[in-house]
C-alpha cells in the first residue's frame, strides 16, 4: 500500500485555506441553533440562587424551613449539600484545581467572600415561586470589613479573606496569613548589570481595571438525575468533559455516570471554563427527583462569574542610545478575586516575550480580595503585562527618536531567541507581522489634529492537549465528523475542511458535530487557542486509519498485495498491471459494500497534541480624541498576526477582529466599578460599556503565515493573541494624539477629560 | 547528558540550584532523577509543569524522549483558557 498523500481530491479541489460555508451558519442566522437556555425537559423545575448582599461576611446560620414549606418548592440546597474538599491541587483534565476553593466558590461555606457569592439555591415549579422562596430563606450574616483594591489587599492589616492562606514562593515561609497567595518569578541574565549598560531607562507604573469576558449568552444549565444516579446535563461551556470532572468530584459521582452535552455557545473567551450553576442544578435535581433548569441573569453574570484581574504593573526597561534593549524588570500585582489563582504566572512569562533581551526579571503577586473569583480571559494575564511593556517600548522609541516599528524590529524575538521563561523559539513570525504593518498604506496615512496613531505587538504561547475525534463513513459515502471540544470560533468548518482534504471527499459531504461526553474519549476544553490546532491533528490521524482500512479492503477484494494499491485523489487505486484488471474505488464505493467487506468504516483520533507554535501579532490603530468630552473614537484599525497556516481564513480574520474589538473595550471603557460599600455599581450592559458595532470601524486583518513545523498543515492557534496588543496600541495612539501618557485603564471619557484639563488642553 | 534548567519558583525547592546535567532519556526519567536529587520537587513535577526540550514545549507527556545533548527547561504549566481556578 502506498499513499501519495491524503490531501488530494476526487474533484481536484482543496478546502483547507478556503472560505467554506460554515456548517452551523444556517441554524444560527435563522434562530434554530439551540443555546444553553433553549433546552427544556418535561416536568422541569426552575432553579434560582440566593446570593450574598455583602462583600465579606461570616455566615452564622441559614434557615431554609420557610422556603421548603412554600407550595411549589421541590428542593433547597445550601453548603450542607456539598461535601467539603481537601486543600490540594489535583489534575482535572489538564487544569490544576484546588477543590477546596471550587466547592466554596460554587456555594459559600464559612464566609461570603464577595457580593453575589452563592449562599443557597432552590428549585420550584415556576420562576415566580423560586424567587418567592429565596426571600423566605433566612441567612444570618456577621458582616466583616472588606477589601477591593489589589494594593490595599496586600497591605499588612488589610481585611483578611482566608486565615489559612500563607504566601507561597517566599523564603522564609511566612508565619502569618495574608491576602498574597503566591509570589512568582521569572529571571534570566543579570538585570542590575544590564541596567548599568543602558543609556536610557524608562520606569512607569500602570493600573488596569477588572474586566469581564462579556459573552452575550449567560450561563445556563439543565440537569436531570435518575433514580440510579445517572446524570445528564446540558450546559453552555467551553469544555463539557471538564464540567463532568468538576461535577463528579463536587457531588461524589462516578464520571461514567455523568453525561454532559455542550450546547451551542454564545461566547466564552475563557469565562466558561469553570462551573457555577452546573453542580447546583445537579444537586437540586438529585434532591427533587425532577429535571432542573437554571439560567443566570446578566447581573448575576457580572457579579458572580469570573472577570479577569485588575492589576498594578510596574515596568522598567533600559536601552542603549542606538535602541538595543539591555535590561528589563517588571512587578505585577494581579487580583485573583476571592480565591487564589490569578493569571499572574502567564503574565510574568509573557511580559517581555516579544523581545530578545539578555537580562530580564519579572516578579508577580497573586492577591485575593472581595471580588468574584477571576476566570480565564483570552490569553490570561498577557494583555495586562504586555500593555505596560508596550507603553514603555513606545516611550523609549519617542525618546530615542526611532521609528516605533523599527525599534521593535531591532529587538524582536526570532527563531533562536531564548525567551525569558526558558526555551528558545523555533520558527516564529513577529518580524513578519511588524514588516506587514509597516508596508500598509495605513502606516503612512495622514492624521489631523486630535488624531493619533499607535502600534504594539503581542505574544501568546498556545497549547495542544488531549483530544479525541471520530470520522465515520456513512452508507452513502458521506462523512460524519465528531469532535469533543465546543465550537466557539469555527472549529466545525476548519475540521470539516481538513477531513475533506484528507479523505478526498467534497466539503459538503462532511457533516461535523460536537459529541457529548459519552460519545468520545476525553477532550480537554476549548481554550489556549488549541481546538483547531489539536483537532486537526486528530482528524489527520483518524483519516489515516480510514485510508489504511480502505486499502486493506481493496487488497482483499482485488486479491492484491499492499504494494499494488495506493490511496490518492479520494480513491484506492490499483497500481501497475493490476490497473488493467480492476477499477479504482472511491470512498463512496467502499461505503456501499462496507457490510460485505468487514463492517462499518471509520477512524478515531486520540492524541495528546504537542508542538503548539507560539503566535505573535502586531496591531496598528488610529483614533481621535474629542477635547470637549474626552470621548475617544477608533478611526482605523489593522491587525497582522502569524496564523502558521489559516485552515479557514475568514474565521481566522474573525478571531483577529474580535480580539481587537474586545481590546478596544478593555482599553477605553470597560471596568468593574465598586462603591465604598464593596458592591459592584455597574452590573449591566448599560453601565458596563462594551463596544458595539457602531463604535468600531472595519478591522483590517492581515494573515501572516509562518508555518508551524510541528503541525501537519503548519497551524498555530490564533484565538488569544489578538487581544494582547490592543491595550498598548491604543495607549500609544492616545499619547500620539494628546502628548499625554495614560497609565491607567480604561481611558474612559472622564479620565481623558480630566487629563486634558490638567494639561490645559480641554476645550470648553 | 542533557542540560536541565528549572525556571521560576521551582529552584526554591532545590536550595537555589537551578541547573543540572542529567542522563535522562525521557521526561519520566527526568522527573525521577530530579525527585531523587530533591524529593520536595516531586509533588510539583507531578502537579503540573511543562517541559521544553530543544525549544519545543511539552505538557503532560511523560514518554517524550530527551536526547543526550538536549537543552531542557522545566517551567510552569501553560494552560491557556483554563488556568488554575
Amino acid at each position: 500500500m502506498t499513499e501519495s498523500n491524503g490531501h488530494s481530491q476526487t474533484n481536484g479541489e482543496h478546502y483547507v485555506g478556503t472560505r467554506t460555508i460554515r456548517p452551523d451558519g444556517h441554524d444560527k442566522v435563522t434562530g434554530r441553533a439551540r443555546f444553553g437556555a433553549d433546552f427544556n425537559l418535561p416536568g422541569q423545575l426552575i432553579g434560582r440562587v440566593l446570593r450574598s448582599p455583602h462583600p465579606h461576611a461570616h455566615i452564622v446560620s441559614i434557615d431554609t424551613s420557610k422556603a421548603e414549606a412554600l407550595p411549589g418548592v421541590k428542593a433547597v440546597v445550601t453548603r450542607d449539600d456539598f461535601a467539603d474538599q481537601p486543600s490540594e491541587f489535583v489534575p482535572a483534565g489538564e487544569m490544576m484545581m484546588n477543590y477546596k476553593d471550587v466547592v466554596r466558590n460554587v456555594m459559600a461555606r464559612e464566609k461570603a467572600l464577595y457580593e453575589g457569592h452563592a449562599v443557597a439555591a432552590v428549585a420550584a415549579t415556576s420562576a415566580a415561586v423560586a424567587r418567592k422562596a429565596l426571600k423566605l430563606i433566612d441567612v444570618t450574616y456577621e458582616v466583616l470589613p472588606h477589601v477591593i483594591d489589589v494594593v490595599e489587599a496586600m497591605r499588612p492589616g488589610a481585611p483578611l479573606l482566608h486565615d489559612d492562606l500563607f504566601t507561597a514562593g517566599v523564603e522564609p515561609k511566612p508565619e502569618k496569613p495574608s491576602n498574597i497567595a503566591k509570589r512568582v518569578e521569572i529571571k534570566q541574565g543579570d538585570v542590575e548589570a544590564g541596567f548599568e549598560k543602558a543609556d536610557i531607562v524608562i520606569e512607569r507604573e500602570f493600573k488596569t481595571a477588572a474586566v469581564h469576558q462579556g459573552y452575550i449568552e449567560p450561563h445556563a444549565a439543565l440537569a436531570t438525575v435518575s433514580e440510579d444516579g445517572s446524570t445528564e446535563l446540558w450546559c453552555t461551556t467551553q469544555g463539557h468533559y471538564i464540567v463532568r470532572a468538576h461535577c463528579a468530584r463536587l457531588l461524589g459521582l462516578d464520571i461514567g455516570k455523568v453525561r454532559v452535552t455542550a450546547t451551542e455557545i454564545g461566547g466564552g473567551f475563557g469565562g466558561k471554563t469553570v462551573v457555577y450553576l452546573e453542580p447546583l442544578a445537579i444537586a437540586l435535581s438529585r434532591k427533587a427527583k425532577r429535571p432542573v433548569k437554571m439560567v443566570m441573569s446578566r447581573e448575576e453574570v457580572f457579579k458572580s462569574s469570573g472577570p479577569t484581574s485588575g492589576a498594578t504593573v510596574r515596568v522598567k526597561l533600559g536601552a542603549t542610545k542606538d535602541g538595543k534593549f539591555v535590561a528589563a524588570f517588571a512587578e505585577l500585582k494581579y487580583q485573583a478575586g476571592a480565591f487564589q489563582g490569578s493569571p499572574v504566572q502567564p503574565g510574568t512569562m509573557c511580559a517581555f516575550a516579544p523581545y530578545d533581551i539578555e537580562n530580564v526579571h519579572v516578579v508577580g503577586y497573586d492577591v485575593v480580595s472581595n471580588r468574584p473569583k477571576v476566570a480565564a480571559y483570552r490569553a490570561p494575564g498577557a494583555p495586562i503585562s504586555e500593555y505596560a511593556v508596550e507603553s514603555v517600548v513606545d516611550e523609549i522609541a519617542k525618546k530615542l527618536d526611532i521609528d516605533p516599528i523599527d525599534l521593535r524590529l531591532q529587538n524582536a524575538a526570532h527563531e533562536g531567541t531564548k525567551a525569558a521563561y526558558g526555551p528558545k523559539f523555533g520558527p516564529i513570525g513577529l518580524e513578519e507581522t511588524l514588516n506587514a504593518i509597516k508596508k500598509t498604506e495605513h502606516w503612512n496615512a495622514p492624521l489631523r489634529k486630535w488624531q493619533g496613531r499607535g502600534v504594539a505587538s503581542g505574544f501568546w504561547f498556545n497549547i495542544g492537549g488531549e483530544t479525541s475525534v471520530s470520522l465515520t463513513v456513512n452508507e452513502d459515502g458521506t462523512i460524519s465528523l465528531m469532535a469533543g471540544t465546543p465550537d466557539i470560533g469555527g472549529l466545525r468548518a476548519s475540521l470539516a475542511a481538513v477531513a475533506a482534504d484528507e479523505l478526498g471527499v467534497p466539503y459538503d459531504k462532511v457533516r461535523p458535530i460536537i459529541g457529548d461526553t459519552g460519545s468520545l474519549g476525553f477532550n480537554f476544553l476549548t481554550g489556549g487557542s488549541r481546538s483547531a490546532f489539536s483537532g486537526s491533528m486528530a482528524i489527520v490521524e483518524a483519516a489515516k486509519q480510514i485510508r489504511a482500512e480502505l486499502c486493506a479492503r481493496a487488497c482483499k477484494l482485488w486479491e492484491a498485495k499492499p504494494d499494488q494499491v495506493e490511496f490518492s485523489d479520494g480513491a484506492v487505486r490499483p497500481l501497475g498491471a493490476l490497473a488493467e484488471k480492476v477499477k479504482a474505488m472511491t470512498v463512496a464505493d467502499f461505503a456501499k459494500v462496507a457490510g460485505k467487506t468487514g463492517g462499518p468504516i471509520g477512524g478515531v483520533g486520540r492524541i495528546n497534541a504537542q508542538g503548539a507554535g507560539p503566535s505573535f501579532g502586531t496591531h496598528l490603530v488610529d483614533l481621535e480624541v474629542d477635547p470637549e468630552t474626552g470621548r475617544v473614537s477608533i478611526l482605523r484599525y489593522t491587525v497582522a498576526q502569524d496564523a502558521g497556516r489559516a485552515l479557514h481564513p475568514a474565521y481566522v480574520e474573525g478571531q483577529y477582529q474580535g480580539g481587537a474589538v474586545q481590546g478596544i473595550g478593555w482599553a477605553l471603557n470597560e471596568e468593574y466599578i465598586y462603591g465604598a460599600d464593596g458592591k459592584l455599581q455597574n452590573a449591566g450592559f448599560l453601565d458596563y460599556r462594551m463596544p458595539v458595532a457602531s463604535d468600531v470601524p472595519m478591522i483590517d486583518a492581515i494573515l501572516v503565515e509562518v508555518a508551524n513545523p510541528k503541525h501537519p498543515y503548519g497551524v498555530r492557534g490564533v484565538g488569544e493573541t489578538p487581544i494582547v496588543p490592543p491595550l498598548g496600541a491604543i495607549a500609544n495612539a492616545m499619547e500620539n494624539a494628546t502628548g499625554i501618557r495614560f497609565t491607567e485603564l480604561p481611558m474612559s471619557p472622564p479620565k481623558v477629560l480630566k487629563a486634558l484639563k490638567e494639561k490645559g488642553l480641554a476645550r470648553a | 547528558m542533557a542540560r536541565v534548567e528549572l525556571v521560576g519558583n521551582l529552584a526554591q525547592l532545590t536550595g537555589g540550584v537551578a541547573e543540572f546535567n542529567l542522563p535522562a532519556t525521557s521526561v519520566k526519567e527526568l522527573f525521577a532523577q530530579l525527585t531523587a536529587l530533591h524529593p520536595e520537587l516531586g509533588r510539583h513535577l507531578e502537579d503540573g509543569v511543562a517541559v521544553a526540550i530543544d525549544g519545543q514545549i511539552y505538557q503532560d507527556s511523560l514518554l517524550e524522549p530527551i536526547g543526550p545533548d538536549s537543552e531542557v527547561f522545566v517551567l510552569p504549566q501553560i494552560a491557556g483558557g483554563g488556568f488554575t481556578q
